[in-house]
C-alpha cells in the first residue's frame, strides 16, 4: 500500500481546495477542470472544423450559388477539418476530456499522479490549437495538402499553404504530440499506480481500459508522427531531402534528389492506423459502460471485451499499409496487411456482439445516453463492414480514392466516435455540473443527428462505387460516366449535413441553459455501479472523496443481481452488505 | 421504442437504396471483371451480418425495454456463445479475404510478353510514352525536364531514340491485349485511375510503379486524378480510348518519336516575318493588337501557347462552338500556315516584336481581384508571367478586353468544350469561381497590376 | 519499419503481461475470498513508473529514426515497387572526436551510478561530488558533439542534400536535446542536494531515477553511434 501512500502524501498540500478563480479554474492542477479546459477547447475549435466541412458541402452541392469559395480555399477546408477533427478534436477530447474526468474518478484516486504535468499539458495543448489557427492568418493561408500531409506536394508549389501554412501544420502537430505524451504519461501511470483499494485491473471498468489501452498506444504511434514532422520541416527549410526525390516542379528544377515520398507515408500510417484506434478505443470502453448502465444488466463477457482491447490495440499496429494499397510500395505487401487487416476485424466483431447481447435480456431504459449508444452500435457495424471493403486489398482497389473511402470514414470514425461522446457528455453531465439536461432537446439532437447523418454518409458509398472521386472541388459535367443524378445526391447530402450541423446548437443550447437552469441533479441519477457515481460530492470537490478514498469490493458491472434489493451494487459495497456468499456467481438460469 | 422502429426502417432502407439507386459500377472495360466478383461477394457477407444483427439489435430493443418490474437476467459472460461467434465471423471473413487475396495474386503478376506504355503525370496533366520498335523505354530524370524535352528524356540513350511521345492527355490502347501501365510522375504524387478499367495505382516521384490490365471494349474512359495533387487537382483530366489494333497503330505512327522532336525546326523568324504580313491587317505591325478589329495582342505571348493555338484553330479544336465567332474569324487565318514548320516561323517571329503596353479597357476592384487572383497563381504564376509546364499562357500586359472576352467564353462553355480541348476544359472548370462579369473585371485590372 | 514493429509488438506484449499477472483468469464478477484487496498497483513510486512509461515512447522514437534512416538508405529495395530510384546516399566518414565524446558519455553515467550509490549509502557529500561530475562530463559531450557538427560543417562531405548527413545531424541533434532536459531535472536535484534544509533522503528518488535516465541515454547513443558507424 506504499504506493497509494505516496500518492495520498502527495496529495496532502494539495488538499487545500485553492481559493482564488485564477488557481482554481485558470491555472488549476484538478484533474477535473483540466478536463473541462480540455473539452471546451476541443469543442471549439471543433466548431471550426464543422463550419468548414458546411462550407464545403456548399460548394459541392451548389456549385454556382456559392462560387465565392475558390479551389485552394476548398482544400484548405479539406486540410483543416480533418487535421481538427482527428486530432484536435477526438484525441483530445477523448484522453485530455474524458481520459482526464474519469481515470481518477473511476479509479478512485484523488487526482491524476502528477498533476502539475496534467496542467501544463492543457496549456500546451492549447498552444498547439493557437498555433494551428495562426496558420489561418500567414501569408498563403493554411496548408491544402490534405490531412495527410503527403509530400511533396505538401511543401511545393501548387498547393495552397506551401510556404507557411504546412510549417505551422508540422510545429503545431509537434507541440500537439508534446503535449499528448505528457497527458498520456499521467493518463498511463494513474492507471497503473494510483488505483484505490480492491481496484484490480480486472475490476477496472470498460472505460478505463479503452483509456488506457488508446493511451498506450498514442504514446507509441505518436512518435511517429513527430520523427515525419521534423523531417518533412526540414527538407521545407533546410533543404534536406528525407521524403523528397528529384523533381521538376512549375518547370523548374528543383535542389532535391534522392528522397523517398512513400516513406513519410509509411511513417504517417504507422501513426496514422493506430490513430483511429486512439480514438475508437475510447469509444468502445465508454459506450460498453452506457449499455450496461442503461440496459440494467452487466456487460456482457467482460473478460472477451478485455481481450479484444488489448488485441485490437497490439494488431493496429500492424495494419497500417492497408492505406497504401496503390500507393506504389510493393505489391506483394498487399498479402501481408490484407490479412493483418482483416482479422483485426475477429475482436472488432466481438466487441460488436457483446454490445448487442448486453442489451438482450437487459431492462433497456431508453434514456437519451442510451439512445446515442445504440446509435453508436449501428452505425459502428456500419462502418465496420465498409472496412472489410477496404482492408482488402483486392476490393479496396477500385474504392480507394473514391467517395466510398469518405463516407467509410466518417461513419466509422467520424460519426461513431462523435455518437459516444454525446453519449457520454448527456451520460456524465449530471456528475459534471450537478444539474439534470433538457431531455426533450437531447431526443431532438439525437434524432436529428443520427437519422441526419446516415442521410449524408448512406448515399455516399454508393457514388464511391459508381467511382466518384474523393478530393474534387467540382465535377464538371464532362465527366462522362458522371451523371446528373450525382448532382443530385449532391444537394440531398449537402442539405443533410447543414440540418445536422444546425441541430449541434440545439446541443450546445441544451448545455448552457441546463448549467444554469436545469433541475438539480441526484449524485447517482442513473443508478450506476462505477466510482465516479459515489463520490461524497455532486459535481466532486477538488481531492474527490473527502477524507478518505473508496475501497473496492466488486467488479463495475453488478446489475440486477439476483438477491440484490436494488438493480445495482456501487463497486465500494462489501459482499457482507448485499447478498449471502456465493448468490452472486452469476449462475445462467 | 421508436429507436427500434427506426432501425427497422432504416435496415429496410439500406437495403432498398441498395438495390433501387441509380448508381452502380460503371460498365466494366477491362479483364478485371475477379475484382467485380470480390466486391459481390463482400457485399454479401457483410449485408446479411448488416441486417442480421441490426434486426437482432431491434428485437431485443423491443423485447427487453424497460417495463415495470422487468428484470434484467444476470449473465457475465456465456464462452459457448462466444466461441460460436468468433469461429462464425472467422469464417466470413475468410470467405472475404481468400478471393480477395487470390485475385490479388493476379494482379502482382504482369503477363509475360504485356505491351509497355508509360503514363506520365504531372502538375495538372497528363502525358504518355510509348517504346518504339525495340520495345524498350529509354532512360529519363527529373532534371532533364525543360520546355523543350517536357519528357525529361536522356538525349544520349540509344533506346530512348525511337520513343513515341503522346504530348496530349489523350491515350489510346488496343483491344484485347495486356498492357503493363508504367508510371511516372514529375512533381507529386498522382494517381491514375479509369473507373472502368477498376484497377488503378499511384505515381509517386522519384519511382516507377506500375500495375496491368486488358482492355477488352472499344470505347472511350475519362482518366482521373485520385490522389490529391494541387489546387487543379479536379481539373486534371485525360481520356483513354481504347482502339481495334489496326486504329491503334495508325493512330500510334502519328505520334512523333523522340528523335524526330529532336530534329524539329525551332521556328525561323526570318521566313516568319513574310508570313505575318497576312496577320498585320487585324493583329498591327508590331502584333500589339487592334480592339476595333477583335484582335488580341500577341508581342510578349508564350510562344509554346501561340504554336498550340494556332493548331487548335487549324484544327477546328478551337472556334467550334457556333457561338464563338471571333475563333471562326481566325480559323482560315490559321489554315493559311501550312504545316508545323510554317506555324513555328510565324512564332519565332512574333518572340522578335517588341513589347508594348496596350490600353487598359477594363476597370474593376483590383483588391477584389488580388483575392480572386490567388486561384489563378498556380498555373499562371505569381506575376502573370505564364507557366509552360502547367501549360498556363502569359497574362500580365496582354490585352484585357480580349481576356475578359475569353473568361466569359470559358465560364458560358463557348470555349474549351471541344473534346480534343483538354487545357481549355481545365480552364473551364477554374472559371467556376467568376460568378459575374465584375468579378472578371476585378481580376483582370489585378492582373494588369502586375 | 520492422524495428519499430518489433517494438511495438514487445511494448504491447508487455501490457498483455502485465494484465496476465494480475490474475487476468480471475473472473471479477465472483466473489473474491482470497484476492489481495490491494489495487494490484506495482510497488514503486508513481514516479518511477512515470519514468519508465517516459523511456517507452523515447524507445518508440528512437526506433521509428533508426527505422527512417534504413529505410531511406535502402530506398525502395524494401517497399518501392522494383525500378527507379537513385542511390544518393554517400557515406560520411563519422569525426573521430565521436569516439572521446562516447567515453565521456559513458563516465558520466558511471558518475551518475556512483552517486546513486552514494545516496544509497547516505554520504551527502560524495553524493554532491559525483552528481556534479556526472553533470560536467554530460556538458563536455554535448560540447564535443558540438565540435563534431563543426567537424563535418566543413568537410566537403557536407551537403544538406546528402541523406547520410542530414540525418547524422538529426540523430545526435534529438539525442541530445534528450539530454538537454535530462540536464534540467540534473540541475534541480543538484540544487536540491546543495540546500541545507533538503534531507538527503528526499533527493534519493531523484537521484535515482536521473540515473536511470542517463544510462537509457547511454544505451540509445551506442546504438545510434553503432548505427553510424556501421553505415
Amino acid at each position: 500500500m506504499a504506493f497509494v501512500a505516496i500518492a495520498d502524501r502527495d496529495h496532502e498540500h494539495a488538499l487545500h481546495d485553492p481559493q482564488s478563480f485564477i488557481r482554481k479554474y485558470i491555472w488549476s492542477q484538478d484533474h477535473k477542470v483540466i478536463a473541462i479546459q480540455y473539452a471546451l477547447v476541443a469543442t471549439a475549435i471543433g466548431l471550426v472544423a464543422l463550419v468548414m466541412s458546411v462550407l464545403m458541402r456548399l460548394q459541392l452541392g451548389f456549385p454556382d450559388t456559392f462560387n465565392f469559395i475558390a479551389p485552394q480555399e476548398y482544400y484548405q477546408y479539406i486540410t483543416m477539418h480533418g487535421m481538427i477533427m482527428v486530432i484536435y478534436l477526438l484525441t483530445a477530447l477523448f484522453l485530455g476530456g474524458f481520459g482526464n474526468y474519469l481515470i481518477p474518478l473511476m479509479l478512485g484516486s484523488r487526482d491524476m499522479v502528477f498533476p502539475y504535468l496534467n496542467m501544463l499539458s492543457f496549456w500546451v495543448y492549447l498552444l498547439a490549437v493557437l498555433v494551428l489557427v495562426a496558420s489561418f492568418f500567414v501569408p498563403g493561408g493554411p496548408t491544402g495538402a490534405g490531412w495527410t500531409l503527403y509530400p511533396p506536394q505538401a511543401v511545393l508549389p501548387g498547393t495552397p499553404g506551401a510556404s507557411w501554412g504546412i510549417i505551422c501544420m508540422l510545429a503545431s502537430l509537434a507541440i500537439f504530440i508534446v503535449a499528448f505524451t505528457m497527458g498520456g504519461l499521467n493518463y498511463a501511470t494513474t492507471i497503473l499506480q494510483a488505483r484505490c483499494r480492491g481496484m484490480t485491473f480486472m475490476r477496472m471498468p470498460l472505460s478505463i481500459w479503452g483509456i488506457f489501452m488508446a493511451t498506450i498506444l498514442g504514446l507509441l504511434a505518436f512518435p511517429a508522427l513527430f520523427v515525419s514532422a521534423i523531417m518533412m520541416a526540414l527538407d521545407a527549410v533546410v533543404g534536406t531531402s528525407f521524403f523528397m526525390p528529384a523533381i521538376s516542379s512549375m518547370g523548374e528544377t528543383t535542389r532535391y534528389s534522392g528522397g523517398s515520398p512513400l516513406l513519410f507515408q509509411h511513417l504517417f500510417w504507422f501513426f496514422g492506423h493506430p490513430e483511429v484506434y486512439i480514438v475508437a478505443l475510447p469509444a468502445f470502453g465508454i459506450v460498453s459502460d452506457l449499455l450496461s448502465t442503461h440496459a440494467r444488466r452487466n456487460i456482457f463477457g467482460y473478460r472477451m471485451m478485455v481481450w479484444a482491447i488489448l488485441a485490437i490495440g497490439c494488431l493496429s499496429f500492424v495494419v497500417w499499409a492497408h492505406h497504401m494499397y496503390v500507393s506504389g510500395m510493393n505489391p506483394y505487401f498487399g498479402f501481408f496487411f490484407a490479412t493483418t487487416t482483416l482479422i483485426i476485424a475477429v475482436p472488432t466483431a466481438i466487441k460488436v456482439y457483446n454490445w448487442v447481447l448486453t442489451i438482450w435480456r437487459g431492462d433497456v431504459h431508453l434514456t437519451v445516453p442510451m439512445l446515442f449508444a445504440i446509435g453508436f452500435i449501428f452505425t459502428f457495424i456500419n462502418g465496420g463492414l465498409t472496412g472489410l471493403f477496404l482492408g482488402n486489398v483486392t476490393v479496396d482497389v477500385p474504392l480507394s480514392g473514391t467517395y466510398f473511402v469518405v463516407a467509410h470514414f466518417h461513419m466509422v470514425m467520424g460519426l461513431s466516435p462523435i455518437m459516444v461522446v454525446f453519449g457520454a457528455i448527456y451520460h456524465w453531465y449530471p456528475k459534471i455540473t450537478g444539474r439534470m439536461f433538457d431531455e426533450r432537446l437531447g431526443k431532438l439532437h439525437f434524432w436529428l443527428t443520427f437519422v441526419g447523418a446516415y442521410c449524408i454518409f448512406l448515399p455516399m458509398h454508393y457514388l464511391g462505387i459508381l467511382g466518384v472521386p474523393r478530393r474534387y472541388y467540382g465535377y464538371p459535367d464532362a465527366i462522362q460516366f458522371i451523371p446528373p443524378s450525382v448532382h443530385e445526391a449532391n444537394q440531398w447530402i449537402s442539405i443533410s449535413a447543414m440540418i445536422v450541423a444546425a441541430t449541434q446548437l440545439v446541443f450546445l443550447y441544451n448545455l448552457i441553459h441546463s448549467y444554469f437552469k436545469g433541475p438539480v441533479a441526484d449524485g447517482n441519477p442513473w443508478r450506476a455501479t462505477t466510482l465516479e457515481w459515489q463520490t461524497p460530492e455532486t459535481p466532486p470537490k477538488h481531492g474527490n472523496w473527502g477524507k478518505e478514498l473508496p475501497e473496492v469490493h466488486r467488479w463495475a458491472y453488478d446489475y440486477s443481481v439476483p438477491g440484490a434489493p436494488q438493480d445495482f451494487i456501487p463497486q465500494n459495497v462489501p459482499h457482507s452488505e448485499t447478498t449471502p456468499a456465493g448468490r452472486e456467481h452469476g449462475v445462467p438460469t | 421504442m421508436t429507436i427500434a422502429i427506426a432501425l427497422i426502417v432504416l435496415v429496410v432502407a439500406t437495403v432498398l437504396f441498395h438495390f433501387l439507386s441509380p448508381w452502380w459500377f460503371t460498365p466494366i472495360a477491362s479483364n478485371w471483371q475477379t475484382v467485380d466478383s470480390t466486391v459481390d461477394v463482400t457485399f454479401w457477407v457483410t449485408g446479411v451480418v448488416f441486417v442480421a444483427v441490426n434486426l437482432f439489435l431491434a428485437y431485443a430493443i423491443i423485447r427487453y425495454r424497460h417495463r415495470k418490474g422487468n428484470k434484467a437476467h444476470y449473465e457475465p459472460e456465456n464462452k459457448k456463445l462466444e466461441w460460436w461467434l468468433t469461429g462464425i465471423t472467422s469464417v466470413g471473413i475468410a470467405a472475404m479475404l481468400a478471393p480477395g487475396l487470390s485475385v490479388w495474386a493476379n494482379f502482382v503478376t504482369v503477363p509475360e510478353g504485356a505491351d509497355v506504355v508509360e503514363v506520365l503525370g504531372q502538375q495538372w496533366a497528363w502525358t504518355y510514352r510509348f517504346p518504339g520498335k525495340d520495345g524498350q523505354l529509354g532512360a529519363s530524370d527529373a532534371n532533364l525536364i525543360s520546355v523543350d524535352n517536357p519528357f525529361g528524356m536522356d538525349p544520349n540513350d540509344p533506346v530512348g531514340q525511337d520513343d513515341h511521345l503522346v504530348a496530349s492527355p489523350e491515350l489510346h490502347l488496343p483491344i484485347d491485349r495486356p498492357v503493363k501501365i508504367l508510371l511516372r510522375a514529375k512533381d507529386v504524387n498522382h494517381q491514375f485511375a479509369v473507373p472502368q478499367f477498376r484497377v488503378k495505382m499511384d505515381m509517386v516521384p522519384g519511382m516507377v510503379t506500375y500495375f496491368w490490365l486488358t482492355p477488352t471494349r472499344t470505347g472511350e474512359f475519362d482518366v482521373l486524378c485520385e490522389q490529391l495533387c494541387g489546387v487543379a487537382h479536379f481539373a486534371m483530366r485525360g481520356r483513354v480510348v481504347v482502339d481495334k489494333q489496326e486504329d491503334f497503330e495508325t493512330w500510334l505512327a502519328a505520334q512523333p518519336t523522340f528523335e524526330r522532336t529532336l530534329m524539329a525546326s525551332k521556328g525561323d523568324a526570318e521566313a516568319g516575318k513574310a508570313l505575318f504580313t497576312a496577320c498585320t491587317a487585324c493583329h498591327g505591325a508590331q502584333g500589339e493588337g487592334n480592339r476595333e478589329l477583335n484582335a488580341p495582342k500577341l508581342s510578349g505571348q508564350s510562344d509554346w501557347y501561340l504554336v498550340r493555338q494556332l493548331q487548335s484553330f487549324k484544327g477546328g479544336v478551337r472556334g467550334a462552338h457556333e457561338q464563338d465567332t471571333y475563333a471562326k474569324q481566325m480559323i482560315p487565318f490559321a489554315t493559311m500556315l501550312a504545316d508545323d514548320t510554317a506555324i513555328k516561323n510565324v512564332v519565332a517571329y512574333i518572340k522578335t516584336l517588341p513589347e508594348v503596353r496596350p490600353a487598359a479597357s477594363v476597370v474593376g476592384d483590383p483588391v477584389r481581384g488580388r483575392e480572386l487572383y490567388q486561384t489563378c497563381t498556380s498555373c499562371h504564376g505569381a506575376k502573370a508571367q505564364g507557366i509552360w509546364a502547367t501549360n498556363a499562357p502569359r497574362l500580365s500586359n496582354m490585352s484585357d478586353w480580349y481576356m475578359a472576352r475569353q473568361l466569359r467564353n470559358f465560364r458560358d462553355g463557348i470555349r474549351g468544350g471541344h473534346p480534343q480541348d483538354f487545357h481549355g476544359a481545365q480552364m473551364r472548370s477554374m472559371t467556376q469561381i467568376l460568378a459575374d462579369d465584375a468579378t472578371i473585371a476585378d481580376v483582370l485590372d489585378y492582373v494588369r497590376t502586375l | 519499419m520492422s524495428l519499430t514493429v518489433a517494438y511495438a509488438a514487445l511494448a504491447t506484449g508487455i501490457i498483455v503481461w502485465i494484465v496476465l499477472v494480475t490474475r487476468f483468469r480471475a473472473k471479477p464478477w465472483e466473489k473474491q475470498v482470497a484476492a489481495t484487496p490491494e489495487g494490484g498497483a506495482f510497488p514503486f513510486s508513481p514516479k518511477r513508473v512515470g519514468l519508465w512509461v517516459f523511456l517507452a515512447v523515447i524507445t518508440s522514437l528512437f526506433c521509428l529514426f533508426v527505422s527512417a534512416y534504413y529505410m531511406r538508405m535502402g530506398q525502395h529495395a524494401g517497399h518501392g515497387m522494383p525500378g527507379g530510384g537513385v542511390g544518393d546516399w554517400a557515406a560520411i566518414r563519422d569525426p573521430s572526436i565521436l569516439w572521446f565524446n562516447t567515453v565521456l558519455l559513458i563516465l558520466g553515467s558511471v558518475a551518475m551510478q556512483w552517486a546513486r550509490s552514494a545516496v544509497a549509502r547516505g554520504q551527502a557529500e560524495q553524493t554532491r561530488v559525483c552528481l556534479f561530475a556526472a553533470g560536467l562530463l554530460t556538458i563536455a559531450f554535448l560540447i564535443g558533439q558540438w565540435l563534431a557538427w563543426r567537424e563535418l560543417r566543413y568537410s566537403e562531405l557536407f551537403s544538406p542534400a546528402n541523406p547520410a548527413v542530414a540525418f547524422f545531424y538529426v540523430l545526435t541533434a534529438v539525442h541530445g536535446l534528450h539530454l538537454l532536459g535530462g540536464l534540467v531535472v540534473w540541475a534541480r536535484t543538484l540544487v536540491r542536494s546543495l540546500r541545507k534544509d533538503v534531507e538527503l533522503i528526499d533527493v534519493r528518488l531523484s537521484v535515482e531515477l536521473t540515473t536511470v535516465y542517463w544510462h537509457y541515454l547511454l544505451l540509445v547513443w551506442l546504438g545510434l553511434f553503432a548505427v553510424l558507424l556501421s553505415t
